[in-house]
């Protein structure tokens, strides 16, 4: 298939999405479609239901309603060899890396090739060479996770998604808890990879400047409800008053003004 | 008060039923991957399996030598002084030997191994749930089962029965030592005794019972790690009731196989 024709095919797709969890709505009926070479950013503020949305799409969570397709197989209707047939076409990079602690890095990007090609052990080790290159970490290709630093655990993890060309890739919080540099650098290599390889690509994440940067379309996220969903211009010239809360980072009004902790202080002396 | 009580023991019974359906869930589970895995061509791990019969059986080799010797050495001094009185000192040896290879070996060598390596098995994969490793092998399309479940269940089933076989030997090398030291009977003596005591079936009734408590091991390990849903703490507590519920279980099955075994002659 040439690349024209392969960008624009619908790779993720999800449907009414409604989940409960203990007696909180986390997904009021979400609808989401991300096509190849296109970059989806799940943008919105922690607790608003964005990692359980992600949870949802690559099927590790089942929807209380609503369908999820990945690469064109129903997850909640599919047998399960169905479900790890299409799962093949998806790589996912988890917040803390969620690198197998026992293993080196070169041993955990083989590992999906271990798993799932009949490739010489000699091969896998250049292609676990290869894809740790991609994301700058060849050097440290023989060191456990934990010897490394968390910014190139989740580096690491990005590898590991990538030992089977997957043409999904989902990420969760890319740049949670690394240092500005760090976090740049990572958003030029999501960049970098799209370039090389039209993958469907689904980022959640809280951190703006990353998501405006990455992101071909986005959703605002908000108690489990898209505010907004739309190119980073669009949403940035919405005026919807939560989308501008949130882009102008001005606090909730529970906390606005640190009202209570002036009262407090005013009481107390 | 009353109603307290009664709903105390509801929710008790509730979640009894809840952890029995669990337990059962992962036994079928754990079978078909064991079993009807390699006849769909699913991959045999041969070579996490071996890693884990090491951990398991070779890591507890020490403690089990030193255990079940010192245990044939007690029940070797306690009989004695016991028989003694009916002037039985020559039955010490058949006691030292059934009492060892029937009931101490097995039972002994399932209480170390749950302490050792079920603890261990309920926290490994009770962190890996905490940091998302068991949901990176589900998305890579592997599945967790297969992958953590089915080798340290077949590591045990093959691990204990092999310790076992060792404990028996040591068990009766401590009874062997107490009788020489105390009786100045010939060790050779004794071990003929315990030879002609001991039959076939006495050493395969221990087997049986090691299989079957190797089996509960790897299962309440597994089950406590992977049900393990919240953080750190939660691994803990999962290393500690993998432990405290094996061996609740180990015993009370042992009742059922002793008794079965009995009751058949």
């Amino acid at each position: 298939m040439s690349r024209a024709e392969n960008t624009g095919r619908v790779l993720v797709r999800a449907q009414g999405l409604h989940k409960q969890m203990g007696g909180r709505t986390v997904l009021a009926g979400l609808d989401l479609e991300v096509r190849a070479g296109e970059t989806m950013v799940i943008l919105g503020p922690s607790g608003c239901g964005k990692s359980t949305l992600l949870r949802c799409l690559a099927g590790l969570e089942r929807p209380d309603r609503g369908r999820v397709f990945l690469a064109g197989v129903d997850l909640c209707a599919a047998s399960s060899r169905q479900v790890r047939a299409a799962r093949r076409h998806l790589g996912m990079a988890f917040q803390g890396g969620a690198l197998f602690g026992s293993l080196t890095l070169a041993e955990n990007v083989e590992l999906p090739l271990v798993e799932f090609s009949r490739l010489p052990a000699s091969t896998r080790r250049i292609l676990a060479r290869i894809k740790l290159g991609m994301v700058g970490l060849e050097e440290a290709m023989d060191q456990l996770p934990s010897e490394i630093s968390g910014g190139m655990r989740k580096r690491a993890a990005l590898a590991r998604a990538l030992a089977l060309d997957p043409e999904i890739l989902m990420f969760d919080e890319p740049s949670a808890g690394l240092d500005p540099i760090t976090a740049a650098g990572l958003d030029q290599l999501l960049l970098a990879l799209k370039a090389l390889n039209p993958v469907a690509m689904v980022v959640v994440t809280h951190e703006m400047e990353s998501a405006f940067v990455i992101a071909d379309r986005m959703v605002l996220m908000h108690e489990g409800k898209f505010l907004v969903s739309g190119t980073p211009a669009q949403v940035r010239a919405s005026d919807h008053p939560m989308v501008r809360r949130f882009l102008d980072r001005r606090p909730p009004e529970t906390l606005e003004g640190a009202h209570g902790l002036r009262r407090f202080f005013a009481e107390s002396t | 008060m009353l109603t307290a009580v009664v709903r105390g023991l509801g929710a008790a019974t509730r979640r009894f039923l809840v952890e029995t359906g669990a337990m059962w869930a992962l036994v079928m589970v754990s079978l078909d991957r064991m079993f009807l895995g390699p006849l769909r061509g699913e991959r045999m791990r041969l070579g996490a399996t071996i890693a884990q019969a090491a951990r398991a059986g070779a890591g507890s080799l020490p403690l089990v030598a030193l255990i079940s010797f010192l245990v044939g050495v007690i029940l070797a001094l306690q009989s004695l002084f016991q028989l003694q009185k009916l002037g039985a000192q020559s039955l010490v040896a058949d006691l030292v030997a059934i009492a060892v290879t029937r009931e101490m070996a097995p039972l002994l060598t399932a209480i170390i191994v749950a302490g050792r390596y079920g603890s261990s098995i309920a926290a490994e994969i009770g962190t890996m749930k905490v940091s998302q490793e068991v949901d990176a092998l589900t998305v890579m399309g592997v599945d967790p089962y297969a992958f953590l479940v089915v080798p340290r269940l077949i590591a045990l089933l093959i691990a204990l029965p092999g310790l076992v076989i060792f404990a028996d030997v040591m068990g009766i090398l401590g009874g062997m030592t107490a009788v020489l030291l105390v009786l100045n009977q010939s060790g050779g003596a004794f071990l003929s005794d315990a030879a002609a005591a001991l039959e076939l079936r006495d050493i395969y009734v221990g087997l049986v019972k090691s299989v079957a408590f190797g089996g509960i091991i790897g299962l309440v390990g597994c089950r406590l790690g992977l049900a393990v849903g919240g953080g750190a703490d939660e691994v803990g507590r999962a290393t500690t009731s993998a432990v405290v519920r094996s061996i609740v279980l180990i015993i009370v099955i042992d009742l059922l196989v002793t008794a079965v075994f009995y009751v058949q002659g």
